[in-house]
Parts: C-alpha cells; sequence; structure tokens
C-alpha cells in the first residue's frame, strides 16, 4: 500500500499509551496503510473489540457464533491508518465448516499487516489452542487477553508476562466493554508490524522425521506459487491430508487467491460495512 | 512444478512417517497450552460465579428449563402484545389524520386530477401509513426484550435446553439458535446456519427455519388473537388471552419445525444428528445502551424500512388494482372473486389470498393489503383504527368468522417465506431446487393445515 506514513517516536511518551491516538474511521476502509485480522475462539469479545476500535456498531451478542462472516471497518493509531477485519470465531483452523474456512483463509491467504487473536482470560487453556495454530501460520500475532474484568469477577488472574514470554508473541490484557488495555494493544500491534517487537512463535515441531519430510515439502510449495507466504504451515496440512488444501494446489487456486484476496479487499470491506449487520 | 507431484510428494512422504504422528503433534500443541496456561493463570475463589453456576443449573434443569423458557416467552410476547395495541392506536391516527389533511389539501388545490390524489393518498400514502402503524409498536418492544435476553446470554442455553429434541429428530442442536434468529428475520435466520458444520443438518436449519413467525407476521398474528380471540373475554383478560394464543402459535410452529426436521431427515436429507460442543457463555449484564442501539436502528428501523420499500409499491398496485372498472365491480374485487373458491376451501377467502400473492416481497404489508381491499379504493376515509372499528369491518363487513381468524393465524405461521428469505436461501444453498422446495414445502404445509381444520371445523358445524 502506498503512502505508508511512519511515525518515529522524538520522545520517550509518544510511545506510552497515555499519549497514543486513537481515532475511529468506521466504513471509510478504501484507503489504509495496514491491515489487522481478529481472530479468537467464539464468543470472546472479538467483535465488541472491533466496534470499540473502529466506532462501528457491528451487531454483538452473548452467543458463540455470531458472526459469520468477516466484517471490516477502519481505525487510525498515531496517525497510520488500519483496516480491521472481523473474523468468525472458531476453535481451530483444522476443520472445514464455513465460518473456520472464511477465519482461515483470511489468515492464510490475505496476509494481514497482523492478526491479533482475541482470548478469553477465563478460560485461557482452550483459547491457547487456536492461538498456536495461528502462530503456525504466521509470526506477526498478537495475544488480546480480554475479558479480564470478567476473569476478576471470578478470582482468575492472568500473568500477562508469563504468557507472553512463554509465547513469542506480546500478550497484552484488555477488557473491550470498557476500553482497559486498548492503546497498549494497538501498540503492541504497532511494534510488531514495524519490527520494533521481534516476535518468536512458539510451534511444536514435532519429531524429526516430521521435520524433515516438511522441509522437503516447502520449497516446491514455493516453487508453484511464488510469493506464498505460508509454505511451511500449507506443507504441514498436506501431511496431514487436509483436503481443502489438496484442492487449492491442484486447481490453482493457490496461486489465484494470492492475488485475488488483496484485489476483492476494499470492494467487500465496503459491502460488509453495509450488509454486515445481522 | 507440476501440483500433482506435490501432492504425490507428501503422499510418499506421509507414508514412511510413524503412524500417529498426527496426533503426536495434536497432543504436544495441548500440553504445551495447558503447561503456558498453569503457568500464567491464577484461580481464586469467588462468589459470583458461584452463583453463575447456580442460575444455569435452573434455566438448564431437565425439569424446570423448558418452562422457565416458557414463561420468559410468554412475559416477552405479553409485554408486546400490551404495549403495542396503546402504541399503535396512537399512532394509526396521527398517520390516518395526516393523510386526511394531505387528500384534503389536494382537493382543495383544486387542479389536481383525482386519480393523483387517490393513487398518491390512498394508495402509496395509505400502505405506507398501514405498515407503520401496525409494525412499528411490536418492533419497538419485541426487539429490545429479545435482545436483551441474546445480550445476557441466555439463548445458548435455549439451545442447550432443545438439544435433545432436536437430535430425536435428526436435526442440529444449534438449529435453536437459528430458530432463535429467525424470530427476528427469516433472512438472518437462514444466514445464521453457517454456524452449523454438517450440511446436511444446516439444510435442515434452512428449510425449516420460516415455520417460526418472524418479526414481518408477528403484527398480524397479534392483530387476530386481539381483536378475535381475545375479544370475547372480559377486558382485564384480553391482553393475557391475546399474548397466551400468539404463544400458542408460536408453539405450532417450533412442532411443525421438529416435524419437517423428522421428516426431511428420513427423506431427502437423509442421516444422523452429529454431535457438537456448544459454551453456555457466562452471564453477562446486558449494556442497555447497546440493546437499545441494537434493537431500533439495526433490527426495527432496518425491517420497518425494507417493510415501507415494499408497502409503498403495494399500496400502489392494490389502488390501481382497485381503480380499474370491470362491470359494477373493480379487478382486485374481480381477482379476489376468483380467488374466493379456493380460499373458502382453505377457511380463509379470495381477499386473504390476493392480498398474500401481494404480499410475496414481503410478509409485513398482509393485513394492510387485505384492509385496503376490504375497504375499497376511494371509500376510505378514516382508516378502522381501533380493534373495534376492524372486528366489524371484517366480520359484520366481510363475513368472518372464528374460523377465518383462526386459519389465517395457521396460514400466516405456516406459508411459503417472503421474496428476500427465498434469495437468501438461494444465496446460501446456491441451488435452485433447496430454494423451491422450501416455497413447496412450506406451502403444502399451509394448504394442508388450513384444509383440515376448515373441514373439520365444517364436519362439526362450528364455521
Amino acid at each position: 500500500m502506498s503512502n505508508t506514513k511512519t511515525i518515529l517516536p522524538t520522545e520517550h511518551c509518544e510511545t506510552c499509551p497515555a499519549f497514543t491516538q486513537l481515532e475511529q474511521m468506521g466504513i471509510k476502509v478504501g484507503d489504509f496503510d495496514r491491515v489487522v485480522a481478529l481472530a479468537g475462539n467464539p464468543n470472546t469479545g472479538k467483535s465488541t473489540l472491533f466496534n470499540a476500535l473502529t466506532g462501528l456498531k457491528q451487531h454483538t451478542g452473548n452467543w458463540p457464533g455470531k458472526t459469520v462472516t468477516r466484517a471490516e471497518g477502519g481505525f487510525e493509531f498515531n496517525k497510520i491508518r488500519y483496516k480491521l477485519v472481523d473474523l468468525p470465531g472458531t476453535y481451530s483452523l483444522l476443520s472445514a465448516s464455513q465460518d473456520e474456512e472464511v477465519a482461515r483463509d483470511f489468515i492464510l491467504f490475505g496476509q494481514p499487516s497482523c492478526t491479533v487473536v482475541v482470548t478469553d482470560a477465563t478460560a485461557l487453556e482452550r483459547n491457547l489452542n487456536l492461538v498456536m495454530q495461528v502462530m503456525e501460520i504466521t509470526e506477526h500475532v498478537v495475544v488480546a487477553v480480554n475479558l479480564m474484568d470478567e476473569a476478576k469477577r471470578k478470582g482468575i488472574e492472568v500473568d500477562a508476562r508469563s504468557l507472553s514470554r512463554d509465547l513469542g508473541v506480546p500478550a497484552i490484557p484488555v477488557t473491550a466493554r470498557t476500553g482497559d488495555g486498548i492503546h497498549t494493544l494497538l501498540g503492541a500491534v504497532a511494534d510488531v508490524i514495524e519490527g520494533k517487537v521481534e516476535t518468536k512463535p512458539l510451534r511444536v515441531n514435532g519429531t524429526p522425521e516430521f521435520q524433515k519430510a516438511v522441509s522437503e515439502l516447502v520449497p516446491m510449495i514455493k516453487q508453484l506459487a511464488p510469493g506464498i507466504p505460508n509454505a511451511r504451515w500449507l506443507a504441514i496440512r498436506l501431511l496431514d491430508g487436509d483436503a481443502r488444501v489438496q484442492k487449492a494446489i491442484t486447481s490453482g487456486e493457490l496461486t489465484e487467491i494470492v492475488s485475488r484476496q488483496y484485489q476483492q479487499d476494499v470492494q467487500f470491506s465496503k459491502k460488509m460495512s453495509v450488509e454486515g449487520r445481522q | 512444478m507440476e501440483a500433482n507431484d506435490i501432492l504425490a510428494k507428501a503422499e510418499s512422504l506421509r507414508n514412511n512417517l510413524s503412524t500417529g504422528f498426527r496426533d503426536e503433534i495434536v497432543k504436544s500443541l495441548y500440553t504445551e497450552a495447558e503447561q503456558i496456561a498453569r503457568r500464567a493463570v491464577k484461580v481464586g475463589v469467588n462468589k459470583k460465579y458461584d452463583f453463575d453456576q447456580k442460575v444455569d443449573r435452573l434455566v438448564t434443569s431437565p425439569y424446570a428449563g423448558l418452562p422457565i423458557m416458557l414463561i420468559l416467552l410468554g412475559i416477552i410476547i405479553w409485554l408486546t402484545v400490551s404495549g403495542a395495541n396503546v402504541l399503535s392506536d396512537t399512532i394509526a391516527n396521527l398517520l390516518f389524520g395526516i393523510g386526511d389533511i394531505g387528500r384534503n389539501f389536494f382537493n382543495s388545490l383544486g387542479f389536481i386530477p383525482w386519480w393523483i390524489t387517490g393513487f398518491i393518498w390512498d394508495g402509496v400514502y395509505l400502505g405506507l401509513a398501514w405498515v407503520i402503524s401496525v409494525m412499528l409498536p411490536p418492533m419497538m418492544i419485541f426487539f429490545p426484550a429479545f435482545t436483551f435476553l441474546e445480550d445476557l446470554g441466555y439463548l445458548p442455553r435455549v439451545a442447550f435446553n432443545l438439544d435433545w429434541l432436536f437430535k430425536k429428530t435428526g436435526a442440529h442442536g444449534k438449529q435453536s439458535l437459528t430458530m432463535a434468529m429467525g424470530f427476528g428475520c427469516n433472512a438472518a435466520g437462514v444466514v445464521a446456519t453457517r454456524v452449523i458444520d454438517s450440511p446436511r443438518e444446516r439444510l435442515i436449519a434452512i428449510l425449516t427455519n420460516n415455520f417460526v413467525p418472524c418479526n414481518g407476521r408477528f403484527p398480524t398474528l397479534i392483530m387476530l388473537a386481539t381483536v378475535f380471540v381475545a375479544a370475547s373475554f372480559p377486558p382485564a383478560l384480553t391482553s393475557f388471552v391475546a399474548a397466551g394464543t400468539v404463544v400458542g402459535v408460536v408453539l405450532i410452529g417450533v412442532a411443525f419445525t421438529f416435524l419437517a426436521s423428522w421428516i426431511l431427515s428420513r427423506t431427502v436429507l437423509k442421516g444422523e444428528a452429529s454431535a457438537f460442543t456448544l459454551e453456555l457463555p457466562p452471564y453477562r449484564r446486558p449494556n442497555i445502551s447497546r440493546i437499545l442501539y441494537t434493537s431500533i436502528i439495526d433490527r426495527t428501523i432496518f425491517v420497518l424500512w425494507r417493510a415501507m420499500q415494499t408497502a409503498a409499491p403495494a399500496g400502489a398496485i392494490i389502488w390501481i388494482l382497485a381503480n380499474i372498472p370491470i362491470g359494477d365491480s373493480n379487478l382486485a374485487r374481480a381477482i379476489a372473486d376468483w380467488l374466493n373458491p379456493f380460499g373458502l376451501m382453505l377457511g380463509l377467502d379470495g381477499v386473504i389470498l390476493l392480498a398474500y400473492i401481494i404480499a410475496i416481497p414481503a410478509n409485513e404489508i398482509v393485513v394492510p393489503t387485505m384492509m385496503m381491499v376490504y375497504l375499497g379504493a376511494g371509500m376510505m376515509i378514516d382508516g378502522p383504527s381501533t380493534n373495534a372499528a376492524i372486528f366489524d369491518l371484517l366480520v359484520n363487513g366481510n363475513g368472518w368468522t372464528m374460523l377465518t381468524a383462526v386459519n389465517l393465524m395457521l396460514f400466516a405461521l405456516l406459508h411459503n417465506p417472503c421474496a428476500t428469505t427465498i434469495i437468501t436461501i438461494y444465496k446460501e444453498t446456491k441451488s435452485w431446487k433447496w430454494a423451491t422446495l422450501s416455497v413447496v414445502m412450506t406451502l403444502g404445509a399451509a394448504f394442508l393445515v388450513t384444509f383440515t381444520t376448515a373441514s373439520i371445523a365444517r364436519l362439526f358445524g362450528w364455521a
């Protein structure tokens, strides 16, 4: 994307949450500098966070599976424009129901500048499975530990620093409903995108023979679809016999999808922000 | 590099890997997650959580769960019925008053031909005024109440309570969620079926969604329940009887959902119900301003706007039909008369069927269309805005009986989806076959049921 503005901090305060500026841009997403995806288990408050950031009124509801399509909106943070994509909530990225496929295709082929995985502080263990699956696909991950207020009420304490250290990506406690921690979260997103924070996502490597098999497949995939960002993940899925990925490779969809996903985004954003209300 | 080479390579590599390498990876993923979570999370004791769990044990208990659900549904519908009556009269008087002023103004100008005045004020405007006064009040109460329960976190509990029933019919437990969305709008309910993984069960959920009355049909049910069923009861009981009737109709709809799911999963969509996990989210304090925003702007205005878009042309069509003279009568009457024998067979009449044909784009306008044909064009000075006036017009003027009212309620509940829903079904299934089946199935049920009740009523001499 052209006209990327980079703001270099001249003072310490500029990176401090209290000094940052957030401006909601609603559905004006035609012209943006960065794309951020919101992933997460169902009912962890993705849509609430989405609304808090964009000022849109994407319908939130207290039941898992509310968002079945992705919704998009924009916001400006420290003078950089972001497009935010709210993905359907999923427990994994492996199976093939339609909502999971929407989420997975976007993280995989939409090449977001950063993926924020929204997790439920009161059920962290189950949520971490998805975090780790997303980290398999991309390095640019920030974990938002949401529903901190609810966790507190239930007497649950979450040590976000321990989480960051173990996962190898920033983990930021937030309460999307009240807006607590949102500026810190956006700061972390910007840092990851700008490379100020280097992420080292924890990845499960499997056995050495498995490693070797993956490393044999990766160059072949890269040769077939140059510029594909997630060859390693695709290789793993192929070894697993994932029918959807096999189909994507044989039908030539893979190469097509890389270019198509990008063009569609702007059109789709406008459409979804109008029709996305359900 | 050929795509097939890659697949072949992957295949051969996979065969060389020790069996169970997948399980190993998944297992280590889970172990890792568990360890990380254990390090990061400290759990204390908290009374609030215990309270949540006690509430959950009550509302999802095998004995109290269903009754509590019915009581909540009853309360919402009672609030809607009793509140809507008050508001409806006020809004109707206001809008019809404005219509009179507009018509008089046009007449007083002198140079505007009668057919322009008639077309605008008795056609387009009247259609709009009817739709707003009939639909807006119930929506203003029903939607916020429904959104409140949704935000609170009650809907997944409904799914939990109804799961065993859906399972027995061979459908997916999450169908109760999409069914609940259908109360708002069936098209939205059809889109919501995307949460169901299995294509077979998703199709069942799509095809049966129309059996829950959407917001566009609630006003019809409420009006009929108030004007006919509740009219013979003492005034103090009216709203309760009306609400009870509407709850009854909703339950009939739910019963049809189960029946249709059962039949479908034993005929064209054979298969067993698949298992699924459903989280019961914590109860959350609903955010009042959000509820009002969602229910008023996203739902009420959105649905009302859609209804107005179809009501205006429908009003125009009705007016034109009613003003094309055929002998002593007019075209609208002639079509209605032609449909009449078939209508009477179903315990309805020709005007009702004509109204349903014109209302295919949006069910909201059935009652207004019906009224306009009954009243005839140009004769209408004041809209019958009170219940007594409606009763008088229908019973004394057009020969309605209790059978007509009951069968119209059943027909409104069961008949074909509106055009928007049909198109949504096509978009979601990408097949005209399923879209057509959804129409045939519902219309078939509507004809069959109304014909049966009419025949029984006549056999016993009730009608």
